[in-house]
């Protein structure tokens, strides 16, 4: 009996890595390797000129980011950013999924419709944008209708990343509408009952039941949108051209990453850069998955 | 819903009407724009039907631009490219995950894990100097490479096969059928649920790609659609209509897709736990 065991052993082996080689291949070398690369070039000065050479600069790349004012704009305007969009879309995404979970009629045609922004590429939505922002343009037009101010979305400073932030409330809150919907279906119906024999109407439900059963998804959504904002980058380069503008208003942390590694060729900085941002970043998720952990216990 | 909210259900038609009306005026505004000719677009105003419609807008971009047929190619050819590989390989990927033992899968499977956690901005660069070196800047394979397989998706295929039968996969292997051909013949015809979730993320997500062609492709002939729309625009500023004409192409296939495939989206929303 020991004979056919060892023999499917092996098989099962054999079979086993030969699934799973592509796999090991293109993650191991595209991502892997990428990570290892990332940490060895954020010590380094890289040189690109004829063939690539490193130069160990020790911590000196993280030492310049102290006084990086372009650095703190970037964070400033992710900041910024962070504190409308975050609450915004979240807000939106759960009214929206409340008001679909009701059984109103053609609510899968809501469903639908509202989510078609999600599936538009980034670089089409941001031009129709610009198009609705330009001076004689459709916002400007309406705001003018109903008596406020119009402005120069596109070139005045101080409402272009306003502009960058309406249109990606708009585009990402159906995302998180759908995972709300999927959780909305997880509250126990009897708790609902439970209330209504106590005399609670629509919106006292809303507030007492909804709201704090959703309390673990809200968390990922928030965590999910924070995030997002800080890897805000195809919206700010087609907005701005590249260049962050007007006058650094669109500057994000990626955006300047890639203007450090490919416009002034200083990769050595601009990984260290991105290290920073991926730790960030992780450390968040980490977060989020313990504390999700724990309320999925309680 | 019960007694006392029935009184508000006209206020919710209403709040979901109006959000409708939110979520198409973009689209319909663009739309628009592209009949419409650069005298009218030049004038302003809100008029959502044009006043001389006009097919000359898309006819120009595609006459006058002859990289746009080649652009829209490119995109076409690595979005379905990529798609085909994350399918093979993600799908083989999971399965051995999920059934075959074999030294190494845990630690395999946690690192799997591990990686969907890295943002992808942290290999940007690195990637960059890899593809580099191998001599495959402006090439389709340095996009089609490395976006072949994707941990995220190794994994919902993972979770997939593991909460499959396994009674199926036993008969077929006492019919002699060997792992491939088990896996080939009876294993990927039953997982077309997750396949048709994966295909519409991977290919959206291919087709969307914005930073990798940027990064990869300096040479214009090598340009996606993304990318050469953001070079469209700066080349016709102020040409709304031939910019609109433009973005309602790149919209139409990937909109085809979630049109088609709609009822698959949210399954694999809920799945993945996000986009």
């Amino acid at each position: 009996m020991a004979k056919p065991n060892v023999k499917r052993m092996w098989r099962d082996a054999v079979s086993g890595y030969s699934f799973m080689t592509p796999a090991i291949l293109i993650i191991g070398g595209f991502l892997l390797l990428p990570i290892a690369y990332a940490i060895f070039l954020s010590f380094h000065k890289v040189n690109l000129l004829g063939t690539v050479s490193y130069k160990f600069t020790g911590t000196a790349n993280f030492e310049r980011m102290l006084d990086d004012p372009r650095l703190w704009i970037a964070l400033r305007n992710t900041v910024k950013y962070a504190l409308i969009v975050v609450p915004s879309q979240t807000i939106l995404a759960l009214v929206l999924a409340a008001i679909l979970n009701m059984k109103l009629k053609y609510r899968n045609f809501f469903r639908v419709a509202f989510y078609l922004p999600t599936v538009t590429s980034s670089a089409v939505l941001v031009l129709i944008f610009m198009w609705i922002y330009n001076k004689n343009g459709l916002l400007n037009y309406f705001l003018e209708m109903v008596g406020l101010p119009t402005y120069n979305w596109l070139g005045d400073p101080s409402v272009a990343l306003i502009g960058i932030m309406i249109m990606n409330i708009w585009s990402t809150a159906p995302l998180f509408m759908v995972i709300y919907l999927a959780a909305l279906q997880d509250i126990p119906e009897s708790l609902y009952e439970a209330a209504e024999i106590d005399g609670a109407n629509g919106w006292k439900k809303f507030w007492r039941i909804t709201v704090p059963q959703l309390k673990p998804v809200t968390f990922y959504v928030v965590v999910m949108g924070i995030i997002g904002t800080f890897q805000l980058f195809d919206q700010s380069y087609i907005f701005s051209a590249g260049s962050g503008g007007p006058n650094n208003a669109t500057l994000t942390m990626v955006l300047l990453i890639y203007q450090y590694a490919f416009k002034s060729l200083d990769m050595g900085y601009a990984s260290a850069l991105a290290f920073l941002l991926a730790v960030v970043i992780m450390l968040i998720t980490v977060i989020q998955r313990l504390i999700f952990k724990e309320e999925k216990l309680n | 819903m019960n007694k006392s909210m029935k009184r508000f259900r006209p206020l919710f038609y209403v709040l979901l009407g109006v959000y409708a009306l939110i979520t198409f005026v973009p689209f319909l505004w663009a739309l628009s724009a592209s009949f419409k000719t650069l005298p009218e677009i030049v004038k302003g105003g809100i008029s959502f039907i044009p006043k001389h419609f006009t097919f000359d807008n898309y006819r120009t971009i595609f006459h006058q631009e002859p990289l746009f047929v080649r652009w829209f190619l490119n995109s076409a050819f690595i979005a379905v490219t990529v798609t085909v590989f994350n399918l093979l390989f993600n799908s083989m990927a999971g399965y051995a995950l999920a059934r075959i033992k074999f030294p190494g899968s845990t630690l395999m499977f946690f690192s799997i894990l591990a990686m969907i956690m890295i943002p992808g901005q942290l290999t940007i660069i690195p990637s960059y100097l890899i593809i580099k070196s191998l001599g495959w800047l402006n090439s389709y394979q340095a996009i089609i490479v490395p976006m072949g397989a994707q941990a995220t998706y190794i994994f919902m295929m993972r979770q997939f096969f593991i909460s499959f039968p396994k009674e199926l996969e036993e008969a077929a292997e006492l019919d002699g059928l060997g792992r491939f051909g088990l896996f080939y013949r009876v294993v990927l015809p039953l997982a077309k649920p997750a396949l048709a979730a994966q295909t519409i993320f991977i290919f959206m997500g291919a087709w969307n790609e914005f930073l990798k062609p940027l990064m990869m492709m300096s040479d214009k002939a090598m340009f996606t659609l993304s990318v050469g729309l953001n070079t469209f625009k700066g080349q016709y500023i102020s040409f709304w209509n031939y910019i609109m004409a433009a973005s309602i192409i790149m919209t139409i296939p990937a909109l085809l897709i979630y049109i088609g495939f709609n009822r698959f989206f949210v399954k694999g929303i809920t799945f993945t736990g996000s986009k």
